[in-house]
């Protein structure tokens, strides 16, 4: 059984609890157990290396140090804190002076880090070659034919992690395979690693809108009757300001927008209810009369 | 007798200087090719596009630069970084430019992105964690009345789906957490 040290990160306390009850629903019926971090505090975001570059490290490495003590590898549901905590990671490895100063720092919080753990995504924890496998046993035919545009965004593969392709981070194909996996049809989305806007939606309201504009109108020339997201910024901009986008270009986009792991989640048979289904400001129809002509066919 | 002058650093060379923790080429190596440009997904709201502003550097010209909102439209999403011939790390740079122009007091008191930064720090120094809805306020109003009206609404309907706590959480060991900062910076310095 794979056992990580979860990082929720948080948005998925707040905007995106969604993510984080669909990720616990969708572990637990891959037999994943996800051990949430003692005491995790934030990891910046952006606006820290906006402020400070050790600031910015000092609070990751916290959180890489009480994973160490909790003896597991980190899985992050958000880009953000992914590639946040996973650079950290990276650079205190690499650094042995500034290792030296973080672990004086983290003296102060009784801790100490000592380069022992890995950080990866959630979504690279879930389409393991082993877990796939799993999916393609366990899924049930709910997704079947449903058109989704798999959104990566952009932390979850830039930069680039030593080690891989430029292939790989400039056309990824591991969320489709993982759609798939769950029975759905992921549509060719040419956006696909273009940005959200992410914190642009606040300092630059107008530019954030026209890039989910971009996105929406991507998505629908794709096909795609709904776009899967791993990201809970990415989700927020293109659901939340969906209604400020129609405004803003006097159009009527209804584009509903998921978490990858509740489309896992009704694949796996979870109800969408414990999925964080039917919370959006989009409704995602499409999705719950799937989910609901499954649940009947089931129990005739 | 070799005698030696002190010589002050370029603009260049303090630029670079703030990419300490960062690996990535130096800005000399730049071709001023706009690959950087041509696949930045802001650059229409730039006041200079990355390869002017790598230009500007290189030449140093820096109230040029410090005054141009370029490097706080970067949205950070990587893609000149992962395109730069050279290897440059244009989306690096950006950062440490905010960080020169905050602590040089630099930036246009009209725009968003620097307080913004600032109270999302100040926020976490406080609790250890991040609270979307402390953000907002201030910053709705650039949309006018009617986009305060809408940012409201969505609020509400947030509210209701559960999405929007009225409390922020917190960690428990803050005190050790604001402890372990100031052995890294002055918190006075953010606070």
């Amino acid at each position: 059984m794979s056992r990580y040290a979860y990082y929720p990160g948080c948005s998925l306390e707040t905007m995106a609890a969604t993510y984080h009850v669909s990720s616990m629903e969708v572990a637990h019926k891959l037999g994943m157990e996800l051990e949430e971090i003692e005491d995790w505090n934030c990891c910046g975001a952006t606006a820290y290396s906006h402020v400070d570059e050790l600031l910015a490290t000092v609070l990751c490495a916290r959180n890489l140090a009480i994973a160490e003590k909790q003896g597991l590898d980190i899985v992050a549901p958000c880009n953000a804190c992914y590639k946040n905590l996973w650079t950290t990671n990276a650079a205190l490895k690499r650094d042995p002076d500034l290792a030296e100063h973080m672990n004086y720092a983290l003296e102060a919080d009784d801790l100490h880090y000592d380069g022992g753990i890995e950080v990866s995504h959630i979504m690279d924890a879930f389409s393991t070659p082993e877990i796939l496998e799993v999916i393609r046993q366990k899924a049930n035919d709910r997704l079947k034919g449903l058109k989704v545009a798999p959104y990566y965004g952009c932390q979850i593969v830039r930069p680039r992690r030593p080690g891989l392709e430029l292939s790989q981070v400039d056309n990824p194909q591991y969320f489709e395979e993982l759609l798939r996996a769950a029975g759905a049809d992921p549509v060719p989305y040419p956006y696909k690693l273009r940005c959200c806007g992410a914190a642009l939606m606040v300092t630059n309201r107008r530019a954030a809108v026209q890039m989910v504009r971009d996105l929406l109108q991507n998505a629908v020339d794709s096909g795609a009757e709904v776009i899967a997201t791993a990201c809970p910024l990415c989700q927020t901009n293109l659901e939340c300001y969906q209604a400020e986008v129609n405004h803003a270009y006097d159009a009527d986009y209804a584009m509903p927008i998921l978490y990858f792991t509740q489309l896992l989640g009704v694949a796996l048979g979870v109800g969408v209810k414990r999925l964080g289904i039917g919370k959006e400001l989009v409704s995602p129809d499409i999705v719950l009369k799937r989910a609901k002509a499954g649940a009947s066919s089931a129990s005739s | 007798m070799v005698t030696t002058t002190a010589r002050t650093l370029s603009f260049r060379e303090e630029v670079e200087n703030l990419l300490h923790a960062e690996e990535g080429a130096s800005l000399v190596r730049c071709i001023q090719c706009a690959t950087c440009s041509a696949v930045c997904p802001v650059v229409e709201f730039m006041d200079h596009t990355p390869r002017m502003l790598i230009g500007l550097i290189n030449a140093g010209m820096k109230d040029e630069v410090m005054a141009s909102n370029t490097f706080w439209t970067c949205a950070s999403c990587y893609a000149c970084t992962e395109k730069c011939p050279e290897g440059i790390r244009p989306a690096d740079v950006m950062y440490a430019l905010t960080r020169y122009s905050l602590w040089r007091d630099t930036f246009n008191r009209d725009w968003v992105a620097p307080e913004f930064s600032r109270r999302f720090t100040k926020t976490i120094l406080r609790t250890g964690k991040s609270y979307e809805p402390g953000y907002a306020p201030a910053f709705i109003f650039e949309g006018g009345f009617s986009g305060m009206v809408r940012e409201m609404q969505m609020g509400l309907k947030l509210l209701t789906k559960g999405r929007m706590p009225l409390i922020p959480s917190r960690i428990k060991r803050i005190h050790n957490l604001r402890a372990m900062v100031a052995r890294v910076m002055p918190l006075d310095g953010i606070e």
